[in-house]
């Protein structure tokens, strides 16, 4: 290899400071909609955090969905070779 | 002969010269300058029809403007162009004539004044697209496109179907909003929506597009999908199942995307996606809508293509296809990482990008409709699309573990290509004005309302939360996803041996019969009519001659009684 593996992204203490700057913005985000209003054009969308909570849920559900469904569907890449 | 020179044609004078010129430098050139001239003449089309034609005579209307389809060929000149910048040095000569002439029938299909002209553009796309599907190279390329060809000469003949009703029963092939409601109708949408991977015929796209070369598979990202949207707008405006359609799309692609292990398998199920929230545009119909799906297709056509550039750049410097066997390539490869980065976060209308200013136009008509479920279904997906796609595919290729290999950047060709789109993704996110004047009809919306902003920010990066949260249950396995193509790849070989180990004993106890019975049969003859046999043997001159005269009687006698 032409570089060794230290490279500044990949240390421990970088990852650790990703993860602190990555939850204080997402803390800002929530927090902002004290400050600026979110109109909600159908009620429950402008609710405080509604985008967050909705966002997030939503991939939950769409990861565990297609868990499910891979179950089913999921053949070894070589299945049709065969 | 022409109020105008029909643009479609400066590709495929740029094909013809590029298959007959050996200089591979001048080669270069007019791959080049050839969809630059086209981009020329689209813009000197004005509105209405322009050149005129017959055949068999039927009026055929080659050339009409409009500013929908001003737009929508603009931008595949646009990507003809740039896709040659990205491909001429690597691709090989075939590739390149084949992308030109795929790019002449997609711009041709944008101009088309009625449906028979629009039928031959669509059918020289779905033959030059095969070509580039097979420039690939490998066995599953070639196995892949003969699959791809199929689907798609099958998708020409129900459209021509349609539009031979249409013009029975109407009298007109004008291109025109129609409504499906019988069967011609009918036929020309399942055909149209057949060419936009709508389900249950998904599948050719994923299938075909991964295998194509590195630089193919820029080009098959932007064409076919992106040409039948256009005929969506321009013919099924409003038709209301598409909306139906389209988020059954949308979720389609983040799903399958979601369990895909293949890196540009995983962009290519987000065409299906994205194409999804275009149907959807077009479904809902309002002047708002059209302006989102069309708008769409443009920025999508630059991210897609750029995210497309990322992935072959991937492939062609490292030789592998598979997220298993990439990663932490960020070292080594910044360029193609941040073009890559900055088509996902285009993808996932992060604010900023092109993407955002042109998705919300999609939401904001559902809003304008009432439509709530619809609505809040595109929310999901656009939180989605940043699962699978906006975070996934960087993630995957350029970080997570590292994967030992340190492959040099791009070449200097593609680093323009992908900095151009990269820059364009920016510039239409910043500039969105610059596109909008552009669009069908007038716009009166404000993409960047700070509320706005601030639902879709915490939208997207709790979708990014969530993600890194659920990388355990992420993890890439070796595996493929069986689709509705198991039908005929796997269910008619299935049903044909079944069949065969079924049908056996009874086939060949009918054959055995036959055979008993063909053995008697010839066994008889023999005996009546061999040497020895009373038909076979010699008999003397009288003992015929009273043969004779006794059948002669039996005939008068028939005779006189009849």
């Amino acid at each position: 290899m032409t570089q060794p593996d230290d490279h500044w992204l990949i240390r421990p203490t970088t990852i650790r400071w990703l993860w602190i700057i990555g939850y204080s913005v997402l803390a800002i985000t929530v927090l902002l909609q004290l400050v600026i209003p979110v109109k909600g054009y159908f009620g429950i969308d402008g609710w405080f955090g509604f985008g967050a909570l909705f966002g997030f849920l939503s991939c939950v559900l769409m990861v565990f969905g297609a868990k499910f469904i891979g179950k089913l569907l999921k053949r070894p890449d070589d299945y049709y070779d065969v | 002969m022409f109020e105008m020179f029909p643009p479609a044609l400066a590709l495929i004078g740029g094909a013809l010269l590029t298959a007959l010129i050996s200089s591979r430098q001048l080669r270069a050139v007019v791959v080049i300058v050839a969809p630059l001239i086209c981009l020329y003449l689209i813009w000197q089309v004005p509105d209405g029809v322009v050149v005129r034609g017959a055949f068999l005579g039927y009026p055929l209307e080659l050339v009409e403007g409009g500013p929908v389809r001003r737009l929508f060929a603009t931008i595949f000149a646009i990507m003809s162009a740039t896709g040659a910048v990205f491909a001429f040095n690597h691709a090989r000569r075939t590739e390149l004539v084949a992308a030109q002439l795929y790019a002449a029938g997609a711009v041709g299909v944008s101009f088309a004044g009625d449906l028979l002209t629009l039928f031959v553009f669509w059918e020289i796309m779905a033959l030059f697209s095969t070509v580039v599907v097979w420039c690939g190279g490998t066995e599953s390329a070639r196995a892949a496109g003969v699959r791809y060809a199929i689907m798609h000469l099958l998708g020409g003949v129900i459209l021509k179907v349609g539009i031979e009703g249409l013009l029975v029963t109407t009298g007109s092939l004008d291109i025109r909003p129609l409504s499906a409601h019988d069967f011609s109708t009918w036929m020309i949408l399942i055909g149209i929506l057949i060419n936009a991977a709508a389900p249950p015929l998904s599948s050719w796209l994923s299938d075909a597009y991964p295998t194509a070369s590195p630089t193919g598979s820029v080009f098959l990202s932007a064409f076919t999908t992106k040409t039948a949207i256009l005929a969506l707008i321009l013919l099924f405006p409003g038709e209301s199942i598409l909306v139906g359609v389209g988020l059954f799309m949308v979720f389609y692609g983040i799903i399958y995307a979601l369990l895909e292990n293949d890196i540009r398998r995983i962009l290519a199920f987000s065409i299906v996606n994205q194409v999804g929230f275009m149907v959807v545009a077009v479904g809902i119909g309002t002047e708002m809508a059209i302006n989102g799906a069309s708008a769409h297709a443009f920025a999508h056509i630059i991210y897609k293509a750029l995210l497309f550039m990322s992935a072959g750049v991937v492939v062609m410097r490292t030789g592998k296809h598979l997220c298993t066997d990439v990663g932490g390539l960020f070292r080594t490869m910044p360029v193609t990482m941040w073009c890559g980065v900055i088509g996902a976060l285009a993808i996932s209308s992060f604010p900023l990008t092109s993407g955002f200013t042109t998705k919300t136009l999609i939401s904001q008509a559902a809003v304008g409709e009432g439509l709530t479920t619809v609505y809040f279904l595109l929310a999901a997906a656009s939180a989605g699309v940043f699962l699978h796609a906006g975070i996934k595919f960087p993630w995957f290729v350029f970080f997570q573990k590292d994967s030992g290999l340190r492959p040099k950047d791009a070449p200097w060709n593609m680093r323009i290509a992908m900095i151009f789109f990269a820059f364009l993704c920016i510039l239409i996110g910043v500039y969105p004005q610059l596109l909008y004047p552009l669009l069908p009809y007038a716009v009166d919306y404000h993409p960047y309302k700070p509320g706005k902003v601030l639902f879709y920010l915490q939208l997207l990066l709790f979708s990014g939360l969530a993600f890194f949260l659920l990388l355990p249950w992420m993890k890439r396995t070796l595996t493929i996803s069986l689709d509705v193509d198991w039908l005929w790849r796997r269910g008619l070989p299935l049903l044909v041996k079944y069949v065969a180990r079924v049908g056996k004993p009874p086939v060949s106890a009918l054959r055995s019969r036959l055979q008993q019975g063909a053995g008697l049969l010839t066994a008889t003859a023999r005996h009546t009519m061999g040497h020895t046999g009373p038909l076979g043997r010699s008999w003397e001159i009288g003992t015929t001659a009273l043969w004779i005269v006794l059948l002669l009687m039996v005939y008068v006698f028939a005779y006189y009684l009849f």
